[in-house]
């Protein structure tokens, strides 16, 4: 346990020496938010009623989605690992004496905690002093605060996870190209990044809500402003939960049968 | 070799390497359709639940972000190589194109075809048959015009856009995260008529960064609010953008010192 507790550091403490790149994008972040909420106002002034949660509900989730962008990206990956793969050098990887699942799991995991740590903080700040509806309220009660905490770490399980089936995969493919795209639009799509999944059409939320990507930032984002509470919430963590072990025990399988038939490319 | 022989050259050269990964290519030209089908699907819901924004239709809404997509996207798929130009100076590639005797900025957009983007044009394509006979427009000559004058205009600005972003590089190396919201915020929140986000940014859209002037004003003519032939023209003057665009990169490419990689 301890060697994977030293992996987790390096990678967190790698990733906090970004800082002027952490600062360039925060601009990005709130002009990025600022459009959203433009554009769904103008969708709230043009059907008050069709709008299926309040417009500060909505605010609170924009701003959360853009804090904890880094936390739930799901078009970045680590480079290196796929260059680890295409190269080969991924050998030197596999003569550690450690699981390389569990090593490239605290790697993603560490790198997007890291990433969030340098962003978060400033875009909740400026999100807390900007003016009703449009800035981040609290947290719908003290209990819905705890219930997205909990729900933010299995959302960030859920989302490594996935992305070590991406890395599993590309032992088949070479090239990480094709994989990477189809997974990043799918999971932006499904996991509520374009518009909130409350946006969709009832019959095809009830669906896209059990998948494995609205447990990746739909379910934190809904609890805090307190759209999904009591039971309902109670149910979505513990199918978050349920996700996180399926895809990391998917995961590990994948990745031990795919490295059982790697041929290392080039010497 | 005339330079458009030479282009030609590498764009096979590009086809050639790309299918050497030949499943990788076609995922990636699935993955291609499925993200711009993810930008449809999500303004179809919208629109489908809110009916109209800012007093225009369903049909409307598309016929715009079926242009800023296909205008986007062509301008992704052959001026990419200003897109990844950070990674090019970075690794000393650019060196070696100055080096060699062709034009600098040919070599730079041939140095990199993304066909990939294929994917994304068939996705637009379908978009712009549902949308062409459905969307309430008499197609005379003057609004045919008018329609290829938004997507030529379209392409000529974001590829000013990444015109500008490269010549940044110059002076930083690394890529500017803030130019991502005029390049692929420019197209996802350009997928609405520019109006619905309000006067200040309309009119930011339209007098500095012109975006506005390719589909918001353009976009009135075609669907018969107004019959002022200057809207249709519109995209003219975004085209004009390209040209500071180029200054600024010839500007950055005389103060460029090589990162010595």
């Amino acid at each position: 346990m301890k060697k994977y507790v030293s992996f987790f550091r390096i990678r967190f403490l790698t990733g906090l020496q970004y800082r002027a790149a952490a600062w360039a994008g925060l601009s990005t972040q709130f002009v990025w938010g600022t459009m959203l909420l433009l554009m769904f106002r103008a969708f709230y002034r043009a059907d008050t009623s069709a709008f299926p949660m309040t417009f500060e509900q909505l605010s609170s989730y924009i701003w959360l989605q853009q804090a904890l962008l880094a936390l739930f990206i799901t078009w970045s990956f680590d480079e290196d690992l796929f260059e680890s793969i295409r190269s080969g050098s991924v050998a030197y990887e596999l003569c550690r004496p450690a699981d390389l699942f569990g090593m490239w799991m605290c790697r993603t995991v560490a790198t997007r905690l890291s990433r969030t740590a340098l962003r978060c903080l400033p875009v909740l700040i400026v999100a807390a002093v900007l003016p009703r509806p449009w800035g981040i309220s609290p947290p719908a009660s003290p209990l819905a605060l705890l219930a997205f905490l909990v729900s933010v770490l299995l959302g960030l399980l859920v989302i490594s996870a996935m992305g070590m089936l991406v890395y599993a995969l590309t032992f088949y493919t070479i090239s990480p190209v094709g994989l990477r795209t189809i997974f990043a639009s799918a999971a932006e799509f499904l996991s509520g990044g374009f518009i909130p999944l409350p946006f969709l059409p009832d019959s095809i939320r009830r669906v896209v809500d059990m998948l494995p990507f609205a447990s990746v930032q739909n379910t934190p984002l809904l609890i805090y402003g307190g759209f999904l509470s009591g039971q309902e919430a109670l149910f979505r963590i513990a199918l978050q939960a349920a996700w996180a072990l399926a895809l990391i025990l998917a995961g590990r399988l994948i990745l031990l049968r795919a490295i059982r038939h790697v041929v290392l490319q080039g010497g | 070799m005339s330079v458009f022989r030479l282009y030609l050259r590498y764009f096979s050269l590009h086809l050639r390497s790309s299918m050497q990964y030949k499943t990788s290519f076609f995922l990636t030209l699935f993955g291609q359709f499925m993200s711009s089908f993810a930008m449809f699907l999500s303004v179809y819901f919208l629109m489908s639940r809110f009916h109209r924004v800012e007093g225009f239709s369903m049909e409307e809404v598309m016929l715009c972000f079926a242009v800023v997509l296909m205008s986007f996207t062509l301008a992704e798929c052959f001026a990419r190589g200003f897109d990844s130009f950070p990674a090019m100076l970075a690794n000393g590639e650019f060196d070696r194109i100055l080096a060699r005797p062709r034009g600098v900025v040919m070599q730079t957009l041939a140095s990199k075809l993304a066909l990939t983007r294929l994917g994304r044009l068939i996705q637009t394509a379908f978009v712009f048959v549902w949308v062409i006979p459905n969307c309430g427009v008499r197609w005379d000559t003057a609004r045919i015009i008018t329609l290829i004058l938004m997507i030529a205009g379209g392409v000529l600005f974001f590829s000013g856009m990444f015109l500008l972003s490269a010549g940044i590089c110059f002076f930083t190396t690394e890529s500017i995260e803030f130019i991502n919201i005029f390049t692929n915020g420019g197209q996802q929140f350009g997928s609405y008529p520019l109006s619905i986000y309000g006067e200040s940014v309309l009119r930011l859209t339209t007098f500095i960064v012109p975006l506005a002037c390719v589909q918001y004003y353009p976009l009135l003519f075609l669907i018969g609010r107004t019959e002022n032939l200057l809207y249709a023209l519109c995209p003219l003057a975004a085209a004009l953008f390209i040209i500071p665009c180029y200054g600024f990169w010839r500007f950055g490419l005389r103060h460029y010192r090589s990162t010595g990689s």
